[in-house]
């Protein structure tokens, strides 16, 4: 196969940036789509150029580092799938593929495709965890929990941290991840304790760090490798009322 | 939550912006329930009869002034919102998103920027007439007198025209926000949100079409 890159290149957080064309031979459908940019970047290191700095680790859809935003939509055209998981047999032979990083505000790029995203990682330290100390394993079956609240939570908890979610948003709201976070400790014994102050940090670090507020699009919904739905939206809408509302002065 | 001074969270400016869209969701079905009285064909009055009702109790007086604080707030909160997501994403893309699930939901600010223009237009005939900044109607003996006006005015096609699209582009908008006010409330459900998705489409087509027929019926039926 035979493609037209179009790829933003910048060389750091403030340069300004650009896009470059590259054509790259030989491309075989069974590359994933990030091998395809290590064969590029081969290939430009080998003329002695600068390769295409881009993000990765797991290649196996779980560490979620691999966002790039190909052809229009995050993690490119198919759906619950990262970019480490998509094939050049999904792209026509002898098309053009343009791979930009995400864009929010929030997620400034650093180099090229990659994108800081510890604005995510302030919204967890905000609240993403649970403080009691849960001591050593325990039994099961200590504290029984009904199997669809369990299998709810970790739909919620499949959530890789990518940011699709906020590249595919109109106003770049990351609500999608922050709610899929919120829940998976909310329905759970041990994360329902802090359940009220949790989703009340998390939401005010979600605003203060610069995503947009949610128009309910669902556009995050469509583009989240993980099939994060977005009830959980709702439901950390639910969760945050009831903090606001039902929560003792002390 | 507010480190300084009065700060809203995100979620509660949603909150705002759906409790403000559903009270002016249930106006609009009594307002369109008041309108209807129009097309009886007894010379206007049935729909006499309501306007007398409208104007003279005193519960509607109040809940004119709830109306007008649900129109100022939702309008406020909605260009408010709209500034901030504005800004969330500086350098755009090259590519345009093509992930958007639902359309109407992208045009919110617009299709609402279009019903405040026939919002001021709507309260030039009617409320600045009734409070005597602008001249009466023809056939009209006091400012509260609508029937001859409404009669009168959907008469001129232009302004016909532009209701018929007005109420259009408010069905666009309802289209979006009646589902949307269920999901910001917090109220999504497997089983009862794909209903509530047929039911605000059936609502968005009753208002917008249900509205329409009133300058239709003038136009073409009325003499
Ligand atoms: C009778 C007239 C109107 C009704 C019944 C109505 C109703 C609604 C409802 C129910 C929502 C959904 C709220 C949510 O997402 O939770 C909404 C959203 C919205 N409305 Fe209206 N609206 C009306 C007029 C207007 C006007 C005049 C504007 C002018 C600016 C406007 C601007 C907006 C915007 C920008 C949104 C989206 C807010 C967001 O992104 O969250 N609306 N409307
Ligand atoms: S909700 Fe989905 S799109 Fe958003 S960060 Fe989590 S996995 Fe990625
Ligand atoms: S590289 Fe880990 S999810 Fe793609």
């Amino acid at each position: 196969m035979e493609f037209k890159l179009k790829i933003w290149r910048q060389k750091n957080a403030s340069a300004k940036g650009k896009f470059e064309d590259y054509t790259l031979k030989d491309v075989s459908p069974e590359m994933s789509f990030l091998q395809m940019l290590d064969y590029l970047n081969q290939q430009i290191i080998e003329s002695d150029g600068e390769p295409v700095h881009f993000e990765h680790d797991c290649r196996e859809g779980i560490c979620g580092s691999c966002g790039l935003y190909i052809n229009g939509r995050p993690h490119g055209p198919l759906t619950h799938t990262t970019t480490c998981e998509l094939h050049m047999r999904e792209f026509k032979d002898n098309t053009t593929i343009v791979i930009e990083p995400w864009r929010s505000k929030a997620f400034p790029v650093i180099k090229d495709l990659v994108v800081d995203r510890s604005a995510f990682e302030k919204v967890i330290r905000a609240g993403g965890f649970v403080n009691a100390n849960t001591g050593s394993t325990q039994d099961a079956n200590n504290i029984p929990i009904n199997k669809k609240i369990s299998d709810r939570a970790f739909d919620a908890a499949v959530c890789i941290g990518c940011g699709a979610c906020v590249a595919a948003c109109k106003n770049s709201s990351a609500m999608l991840f922050v709610s899929a976070k919120v829940s998976q400790f909310a329905m759970l014994p041990q994360g329902k304790v802090e359940a009220k102050e949790r989703v009340e940090n998390m939401v005010t670090k979600m605003d203060e760090v610069g995503f947009g507020f949610c128009s309910n699009t669902y556009a995050c919904e469509y583009d989240c490798p993980k099939g994060i739905s977005v009830e959980f939206i709702a439901k950390m809408n639910r969760e945050f009322f009831s903090s606001k509302v039902c929560k003792s002065k002390k | 939550m507010s480190k300084k001074g009065f700060s809203l969270t995100s979620i509660s400016h949603k909150y705002i912006m759906a409790a403000a869209g559903a009270f002016l969701m249930l106006f609009l079905v009594s307002h369109l329930a008041t309108n209807l009285l129009l097309l009886a064909g007894d010379g206007g009055a049935q729909f006499d009869k309501a306007v007398e009702f409208l104007l003279t109790n005193p519960a509607i007086k109040i809940m004119e002034y709830v109306l007008f604080a649900g129109f100022i707030i939702h309008i406020i909160i909605g260009v408010v919102i709209q500034l901030h997501n504005s800004s969330s994403r500086p350098v755009g893309y090259k590519v345009a998103l093509k992930s958007e699930a639902s359309a109407f939901s992208r045009f919110m600010i617009h299709s609402g920027i279009i019903i405040f223009i026939f919002l001021l237009i709507h309260l030039y005939h009617f409320f600045f007439v009734k409070l005597g900044f602008f001249p009466l109607y023809a056939g009209a003996e006091t400012g509260h007198d609508f029937y001859p006006m409404v009669a009168y005015t959907f008469k001129n096609p232009v302004y016909s025209i532009i209701y018929i699209l007005s109420f259009i582009f408010l069905g666009f908008h309802l289209k979006h926000a009646f589902q949307s006010a269920f999901q910001s409330f917090g109220l999504n459900h497997d089983k009862y949100t794909p209903a509530i998705k047929v039911v605000g489409t059936i609502y968005a087509v009753l208002i917008a079409v249900g509205f329409s027929i009133i300058p239709l019926y003038f136009l073409f039926l009325y003499n």
